[in-house]
């Protein structure tokens, strides 16, 4: 049946069997490619978008609890990618292979309207639910205290 | 070739029409010929033209190890070009044209780093040619950077982008003999640059082979046995077939190889939701198979059984061990093991294949494109040049997508299902289920010193698997594995078992695993010689030399690991006094052509919980290190992966099948738990090697060295949960 949700600041209409995962009304009916399939159970985080505001994993979110509600994507983020976090990402060089980065910069953006200036336990607590099996977890800290506005308030977290 | 005869009057023209314009003939004809593409490319490698500006192609996989980035800056600072004015464009896989594309074994700086020089500074040499012949002067008069050439005298200067007609005319350059830049006057080179699609991942561009969309593409889901290689012997394809979305149900017949396309049953549907949806409701039969006798349970008992018989093969003896241990001061015994693991990348697998008219075209994530056209070809019969392969961007692939099952299974999907082109992708159930894992290993180790603390005898019995006495895939042993030509009595033995399982290489295939083994054992000897670990380790190295085979291969060179050994432990504070409950501990190890030293701090709780406080490396690739940033990058991750995989890493093998099946069960270690990396570079006279897997080694065992200093507790068998490490 049709669904109505709001899409980075736009209506979309999809019509898909209610258990759809938002996840897969995403990428597929509305072929938005940047939230990523990583496990299918809310393991990974590979797949976080926002829902009114709060990072959620979109793999776990059927598309009947999703229906009527505003979901930000990594497209919607920015226009054209000028969000600190994406620049602080680019800046700092942080991806390897990159799959799990679109997933970790939404959580760090929730994080960060929260929390402006967080401390890396802030950060650690915000991210546990991001896998990044390339394992750039230092890379990440350090760009989002950079788009934080400041450097990490730690200095032992520096590593290079 | 398209070419335009064109008068001279209308060159304007016919250049901005053909966006650039490559002139071939003589402006002295009055006449110029324009070839249609307007582009000069001197290899397959560079691409000039007004219209696209500096396109540079890189040819290998990207996976995450960041060469999509590294070779470019080769070829762009040879070139002589800026890398902001610098477009990369990736390959598809043609190996006649660009040589070997693959990302795997470290090898992609190694074996290009020579190769993309010469190929960027063709591109100069024949730009500045062109230069020089424009205003009739030598070309010593002229150089070359920022993409213009400057006539050094006058100080006249060309664009490369105005010189594309010309240097397309003259004649190719050897490049065997092309002069390549000087390393002083590297621009582009040793620099610290972002990765070329971070600003596409960031903003969520489609890049991935998951992320691949065909017109008129269907998506699939293909289920296979829990227990490795059995049949389908029936499925509910009828019920299957009902289901909202499905468009197909079928069995598609397998052979008996773990890496060729195994039997399964294969859904297409619309979307991938409601083929996988549909998959909820397939009930399959499956063939009995003798690997469902099978277990990580059984495997351990055989291989205690085993390790007191006669062994398949004995691969190294030097000296007399037994006359050796028997005159020691101190003898150790200990026995190490590790489990299966698995890789476990982001990304699921995944791959985009039509399969119609005898032709196949993929756009595939793999990580040995040419291989995997291979199995395509022999699979189904096909010629290989039927075979067209699109590289996509790698969500990570640690060795798993040296493994092309998933092509074979995307192209006979596509082929029975009448040609439509389907994107497979698998569930993360499939992948940890379905993967080549790395193996297990059980090491019986003897070894003596003498009253000096000097090793003079080392035995180990390595029971692994295979056939007969051949290896299974990565669970070999070289004879050459450190510490053999460092002990003078020294014995490798090895039992060989028969088993069922998948197994392939993993980042550092062989050294993941035998580091922690054979550093973790040295640092028992240490213990028993009562020296520093550090210590211990540089006099068993010896005097800087490089340590061969009696045939003068397999060089080992014991100066560069002292050197690295060294830094690390300066770095560390190596030797410091540190809290209770805390320890330093330090390793080494060499593979990929990279010498690698690190040093964990370590701190153990009384509930026996283990905080990584921090790691130091210290690593030898040569020089220059390409892109520092990915460089330090790729270390600061190996690190990182190497205590994920020494935490709680484990695959168990059940009834023949793999008992975790996600993340809940196969716990990846998570951001709090990631310690800072100090990462060290030593500068070296030699040419530069691969950063990709080197670097992880040590770590597994710098880090069970540290809990043993904290705690006296050896960590002799992985994951460390094995091990109690509560306060009495």
């Amino acid at each position: 049946m049709p669904y109505t949700l709001t899409v980075n600041g736009k209506p979309a209409t999809v019509d898909v069997p209610a258990d759809t995962p938002l996840l897969w009304v995403l990428r597929d009916a509305l072929d938005l490619k940047g939230t990523k399939f990583g496990c299918g159970i809310q393991q990974c985080g590979a797949c976080t978008v926002h829902l009114g505001g709060a990072a959620v994993r979109s793999c776990g979110i059927p598309i009947s609890s999703a229906a009527g509600k505003s979901i930000t994507t990594i497209e919607g983020l920015s226009a054209d990618g000028s969000h600190p976090l994406q620049k602080a990402w680019v800046e700092i060089d942080v991806p390897q292979c990159g799959y799990c980065q679109a997933g970790q910069i939404m959580s760090a953006a929730a994080l960060l309207r929260t929390v402006p200036q967080p401390t890396d336990a802030d950060i650690d607590r915000a991210m546990a639910g991001n896998i990044c099996r390339c394992a750039t977890y230092l890379r990440i800290r350090q760009a989002i205290h950079t788009a934080a506005g400041g450097t990490a308030l730690t200095s032992t977290r520096q590593g290079e | 070739m398209d070419t335009l005869l064109v008068d001279r009057r209308s060159f304007l023209k016919v250049s901005l029409l053909a966006g650039g314009g490559l002139i071939l003939a003589s402006e002295m004809e009055g006449r110029a010929e324009v070839r249609a593409d307007g582009v000069f490319a001197p290899n397959p490698f560079i691409k000039i033209s007004p219209e696209n500006g500096i396109v540079i192609v890189s040819k290998n996989p990207e996976v995450g190890q960041g060469i999509k980035t590294s070779l470019q800056q080769v070829i762009a600072d040879e070139l002589g070009v800026d890398w902001k004015d610098v477009t990369i464009e990736q390959a598809d896989s043609e190996e006649a044209k660009y040589g070997p594309q693959y990302a795997g074994g470290s090898t992609a700086t190694p074996t290009n780093w020579d190769k993309l020089r010469q190929v960027g500074a063709a591109g100069r040499v024949l730009l500045v040619r062109a230069a020089a012949q424009t205003w009739d002067v030598p070309e010593a008069e002229c150089e070359a950077a920022h993409a213009t050439v400057r006539h050094k005298p006058t100080g006249r200067t060309l664009r490369y982008v105005d010189l594309v007609a010309k240097a397309a005319a003259l004649p190719p350059v050897d490049l065997a003999t092309v002069p390549l830049k000087d390393a002083r006057d590297y621009a582009v080179i040793g620099k610290p640059i972002s990765g070329v699609d971070n600003p596409k991942i960031v903003t969520g561009k489609p890049l991935f082979g998951i992320d691949v969309k065909v017109p008129g593409m269907l998506h699939a889901v293909y289920e296979k046995s829990p227990v490795f290689l059995a049949r389908v012997a029936s499925a509910n394809l009828d019920e299957i077939k009902k289901q909202p979305g499905v468009k197909d149900a079928f069995v598609v017949e397998g052979g008996d190889k773990h890496e060729g396309l195994a039997s399964g049953v294969a859904i297409v549907a619309d979307t991938w939701w409601n083929a996988n949806s549909a998959r909820k409701k397939l009930v399959v039969k499956w063939a009995d198979h003798p690997t469902a006798q099978q277990s990580s349970v059984g495997f351990e008992t055989r291989a205690r059984e085993l390790s007191t018989q006669a062994p398949t093969k004995i691969l190294r003896s030097d000296g007399d061990f037994d006359a050796a241990v028997t005159g020691g001061a101190r003898v150790v015994e200990a026995a190490y093991s590790y489990p299966f693991i698995a890789h476990a990348s982001l990304e699921p697998q995944n791959c985009t294949a039509q399969f119609k008219d005898g032709k196949v075209e993929f756009w595939a994530p793999t990580q040995l494109p040419q291989p995997g056209r291979k199995l395509v070809a022999t699979t189904f019969g096909i010629p290989e040049d039927a075979i067209t392969i699109h590289m996509t961007r790698i969500g990570g692939g640690f060795g798993r997508r040296l493994r092309n099952d998933f092509m074979a299974e995307a192209a006979a999907i596509s082929r029975q299902a009448g040609g439509v082109p389907i994107k497979l992708v698998w569930t993360r159930e499939d992948d940890m289920h379905h993967d080549f894992y790395r193996p297990a290993g059980w090491h019986f180790l003897k070894a003596a010193v003498d009253g000096t603390g000097k090793v003079v005898a080392w035995k180990n019995r390595f029971v692994t698997f295979g056939e007969g006495e051949t290896f299974a895939n990565s669970a070999g042993i070289s004879d050459s594995e450190f510490p053999a030509r460092f002990v003078p009595n020294f014995r490798l033995e090895t039992t060989i078992m028969p088993f069922g399982i998948p197994t392939g290489p993993l980042r550092a295939p062989g050294s993941n695993a035998l580091a922690f083994v054979f550093q973790s054992f040295l640092d028992e000897l240490a213990t028993a010689a009562g020296a520093d670990p550090v210590k211990f380790r540089l006099d068993l190295l010896g005097e800087p030399r490089v340590v061969t085979n009696p045939d003068g291969k397999t060089p080992y060179d014991a100066g560069r690991m002292r050197g690295v050994l060294e830094l690390v432990a300066e770095k560390s504070g190596w030797g410091r006094k540190v809290p209770k409950g805390t320890g330093l501990g330090v390793a080494f190890h060499f593979s990929h052509q990279g010498y690698f030293a690190e040093v964990a701090e370590v701190a153990v709780d009384a509930a026996g919980k283990v905080k990584v406080n921090k790691v130091w490396v210290a690593g030898d690739v040569g020089r220059p290190i390409i892109n520092p940033s990915g460089g330090t990058n790729q270390i600061q991750g190996s690190a990182i992966d190497g205590i994920s995989e020494l935490l709680r890493q484990e695959i168990t093998i059940e009834g023949g099948r793999t008992r975790q099946s996600n993340f809940h069960e196969y716990a990846l270690l998570r951001m709090p738990e990631a310690p800072p990396v100090e990462v060290f570079f030593k500068d070296s006279d030699h040419p530069p090697t691969g950063l990709g897997e080197p670097g992880l080694p040590p770590v597994i065992p710098a880090v069970c060295n540290a809990i043993f200093a904290a705690t006296g507790k050896r960590v002799r068998s992985l994951p460390l949960a094995k091990t109690d490490l509560r306060s009495a």
